[in-house]
């Protein structure tokens, strides 16, 4: 692979705390390499804004390889940025050219304030799992694993499901700001699972009344979530959810 | 000496049925009135919240992520051990439990080892019945794999993300106690201080990392499951914000740090691509499995890959250990990829590489297909795409992984790779309840010292993490707070907690106060390259000398000259950076001490000075069989405390991968 070097034009949302107004603010980065990644770009930036006494720009980020879901840039009006199946913290600046300009902002949505420039606050899609999105079984209860069978395709379907990072670009990405796919990622996994089983109902319906407690809005099926999904969660996954969610009212005990 | 406090009765396999029958307990109606606190929300901290939660005690929870589920072990991606032998070939408590000891190049503790063999199974049946989605076969029953070398197939896996699953299976049960209000979750926290009060830790000064105010809490005990401390080499396979800070302030209160030296290097891992580089990627263990290790016989070769001759080629691996060839533990691997690099050897723009290839696998897989399909006339090119089809099939995801981060096609070109720091087998040591030094400290998962010795085994972080949490603590807890159910919660308006947070309120000043010329990324890389350079793979007496001086040095300017942006009481990353690092410099320098001491070569420490005649690390169980214990006694004093190392069932010998 050629490596290269760029100045980029970078256009970044700055805001003080939550209540702060914030604003656009443009930054000119010099000699970026090809080979780092978005977020090696900010931590030179950074560098840079300390050493001239600016207030460096905070954002979100842990592990560095795509899998905590920490990471949370809007780029570009994409959340994670052009590269498909990806989180921003492996995105890496051969996606870009020289001269190039790259419009940088938090995950907008009412549900995910933000904190401070580009970090957000997340805690509702916590507030959503307590609501039901676990299998209640006390620490010592369990039978021997190899008790439950699971066929294979289930097993993965369920995996594929479980394998949501809990970032936000869903929500991010959705006019709506939806939680939809988020929400139904998680109703799946454990649906699907045999052990999921009894709290299948009450699952559904909790998580969906948290879902709207939180601020969250409707899903109207215009499949932005998983366009931008890091983790290609399948939108099939409402559908799921509207049927557990559906299934789950009809069927409910009357107290 | 120190006393692990082994349990008296019975033979080894019977010491934790043992303890678990006569230890102490608390009735349900005490535990309601007894607090813990608990520092981070990995495997080992979210399963012992929600586990101790379960119980009935009051939790208090507290990570510096935004959300319990962000904890680095989400990054684990090979497996979990378990001594479950549902493969019949030959598993079973005994084997576990002495692969452990002996993958650890015999610098564990024989009866924690035999207790985290002994859970190993009831893990994954918890697991499974949280609705962690295992792989498994068409029966529907769980898949293993062998991994890391092992003779059986005792691994359970989750494609490439079995850290992920195991963490959100114990995320679900934290927040689920956090909805049922015995556990209460503060995020965005970090630990800054412990509070003791009469010789016990009795809580906790954190910062909220949003405000920036501290805050008190109090515990009638604290369990620290804050991780390892690979950060210290700046570059690490570790997320950026994994610290030592926890455990350091536990340390210069009173627990003792054992075995700072014992680092694990994993050998595949993508190679730093410039100045820029923030933090190393690991690329899965299990690609030794089909891919050959190799450099140019030629030094300073500058040919692709590809124009490099058969014939030219050094596959180093096979021709120094034939019987075990590309599948040497990790620790031999890492050493030989360095010394062909060091003399000159290694490919890339850096030369700090050497070429992972898969090309003769993509044809022996290629191969095969025709036969299994019973194919005529194949094209060369046909059989190659047949194999990497079966690649794909195998490794597709680690494939992509690279590729995203090298722009490189693995399929078509050799992988490029370099050991890189991953795990940290020391920590604080804890006896066999987990306590530290200090009484009502506990410290679970990769922080605390244990199970793993000198070098840990492939897929046992896990397995150590959630046994630690789900089924140790619950039990040697309750042997502690049994004597405690007396004692109210203290108020922290108590002078104890007053001390406690003025003493971090005035670091913090201190800190901001320097406001001098150099960014704390820039002292902690240098902290890092002394690290790497004198206390990474390879190590000698005159180098840890160098290196603490250097260090002490840098630690100087550090609270001389460092500048901090922005202001106390608001959101600071840098900020908390600087906490953090002010702690890996007095950290690295207790670790270079720690391998000075140790003159001898063991598991992931290899001295120089103390090798055979064709370079092979050479213990020295006469001298060095015990746990070096480290007391704090003051800026850059120490004292050292041994625990004997005695093994009774498992007995030493050498390793050898001829």
């Amino acid at each position: 692979m050629e490596h290269y070097n760029m100045n980029l034009t970078l256009k970044v949302w700055r805001q003080k705390s939550r209540n702060d107004e914030g604003a656009f603010e443009t930054y000119e980065v010099k000699d970026i390499s090809s080979e780092m990644s978005f977020l090696e770009m900010f931590d030179v930036l950074n560098e840079r804004l300390i050493a001239e006494g600016k207030d460096p720009i905070a954002f979100d980020h842990d592990c560095r390889e795509g899998i905590c879901g920490m990471c949370s840039m809007y780029i570009n009006g994409r959340p994670h940025g052009p590269w498909t199946a990806n989180t921003t913290c492996q995105l890496h600046m051969r996606a870009y050219k020289d001269g190039d300009t790259i419009t940088v902002e938090p995950w907008r949505a009412k549900a995910f304030p933000v904190v401070k420039d580009l970090v957000v606050d997340r805690t509702s899609f916590d507030r959503i799992v307590q609501a039901g999105g676990y299998i209640s079984v006390n620490t010592g209860n369990a039978q021997d694993a190899n008790n439950i069978l699971i066929p294979k395709d289930e097993a993965d379907l369920s995996f594929a499901n479980a394998a949501c990072i809990g970032c936000g670009a869903c929500v991010a990405a959705c006019k709506n700001s939806s939680a939809m796919l988020f929400l139904s990622a998680k109703v799946s996994h454990l649906a699907l699972l045999p052990q999921g089983g009894p709290e299948r109902k009450s699952r559904a319906i909790n998580m969906v009344a948290q879902m709207d407690k939180e601020g969250f809005g409707a899903c109207t099926n215009t499949g932005a979530c998983e366009a931008v999904c890091p983790k290609e969660i399948s939108i099939t996954n409402i559908a799921r959810l509207n049927y557990e969610y559906q299934r789950a009212g009809y069927t409910a005990e009357t107290e | 000496m120190l006393d692990a406090k082994i349990p008296a009765g019975g033979p080894l396999d019977q010491k934790w049925t043992w303890y678990k029958g006569h230890c102490n307990l608390v009735n349900p109606a005490n535990k309601r009135k007894l607090e813990v606190i608990v520092i981070g929300t990995g495997l080992a901290g979210a399963s012992a919240a929600a586990s101790l939660g379960e119980l009935g005690y009051k939790v208090k929870a507290f990570c510096f992520q935004d959300s319990p589920r962000r904890a680095h072990s989400i990054a684990a991606q090979g497996g979990i051990n378990a001594a479950k032998n549902y493969q019949n070939d030959g598993d079973s408590v005994f084997r576990l439990f002495y692969d452990t000891i002996k993958g650890g190049d015999y610098r564990a503790r024989e009866g924690n080892v035999h207790r985290l063999a002994e859970v190993s199974g009831n893990i994954i049946d918890q697991c499974v019945a949280q609705g962690v989605p295992f792989a498994r076969e068409y029966g529907g029953l769980l898949s293993n794999r062998s991994f890391g070398g092992t003779q059986v197939q005792r691994t359970f896996y989750a494609a490439g993300q079995t850290g992920q699953q195991l963490l959100i299976g114990a995320y679900q049960s934290l927040e689920r106690q956090i909805a049922l209000g015995n556990v209460k979750m503060y995020s965005r926290h970090e630990m800054l201080e412990i509070v003791m009060i009469d010789g016990k830790a009795r809580g906790i000064i954190a910062r909220d990392l949003v405000t920036g105010k501290l805050e008190r809490h109090f515990g009638h005990a604290v369990l620290l499951c804050s991780g390892g401390y690979g950060n210290v080499f700046y570059l690490s396979t570790n997320a950026m914000g994994s610290n030592v800070t926890a455990a350091w302030k536990a340390h210069k209160r009173g627990a003792y740090f054992a075995n700072p030296c014992f680092t694990q290097i994993h050998p595949t891992c993508i190679p730093v691509s410039g100045d820029h580089q923030s933090k190393l990627t690991l690329m899965s263990e299990s690609l030794r499995n089909d891919g050959r290790i190799w450099v140019p016989k030629k030094k300073d070769d500058t040919r692709k890959p590809a124009d490099i001759p058969e014939d030219e080629r050094d596959y180093y691996l096979e021709r120094r250990y034939p019987a075990f060839g590309n599948l040497v533990p990790r620790d031999v691997a890492s050493r030989a990829a360095k010394e062909r690099c060091d003399a000159g050897y290694g490919v890339g723009t850096s030369k700090q590489a050497v070429y992972l290839d898969f090309a003769a696998a993509i044809q022996r897989y290629g191969e095969i297909e025709v036969g299994k399909h019973g194919l005529a006339n194949v094209s060369p090119e046909e059989i190659i795409k047949l194999g990497k089809a079966v690649v794909k099939e195998k490794y597709g995801n680690l494939f992509d992984m690279y590729e995203k981060i090298t722009g490189e096609n693995p399929y078509e070109t050799p992988m490029r790779i370099y050991p890189a720091i991953h795990y940290t087998m020391g920590g604080l040591w804890v006896d066999y309840e987990l306590m530290t030094t200090v009484p009502g400290l506990y410290c679970l998962g990769e922080a605390n010292f244990s199970d793993h010795g000198a070098n840990r085994l492939g897929a046992s972080a896990l397995m150590q993490g959630l046994a630690d949490g789900y089924f140790v603590i619950p039990y040697t807890i309750g042997n502690y707070l049994s004597k405690d159910i007396a004692t109210r919660s203290i108020p922290t308006d108590h002078p104890a907690f007053q001390q406690a947070e003025k003493e971090v309120a005035d670091r913090i000043n201190q800190l901001m106060n320097i406001k001098g010329s150099k960014t704390v990324e820039s002292f902690h890389k240098r902290l890092g390259k002394i690290m790497w350079d004198k206390c990474g793979m390879a190590r000698n007496a005159k180098g840890l000398q160098e290196a603490i001086t250097e260090i002490q040095q840098l630690k100087k300017e550090f609270w001389s000259d460092v500048r901090i942006p922005g202001a106390i009481e608001e959101m600071n990353p840098e900020l908390d950076k600087a906490n953090r690092v002010a702690d890996f410099l007095e950290l690295g320098e207790l670790m270079c001490i720690d391998a000075l001491n140790r003159n001898e070569s063991c598991g992931g420490h290899f001295r120089e000075e103390s090798q055979t005649e064709d370079g092979e690390a050479k213990r020295d169980d006469q001298n060095f069989q015990y746990v070096a214990a480290w007391e704090f006694k003051g800026d850059h004093q120490w004292e050292m405390h041994k625990e004997d190392l005695i093994f009774e069932v498992a007995k030493p010998t050498q390793r050898s991968y001829k």
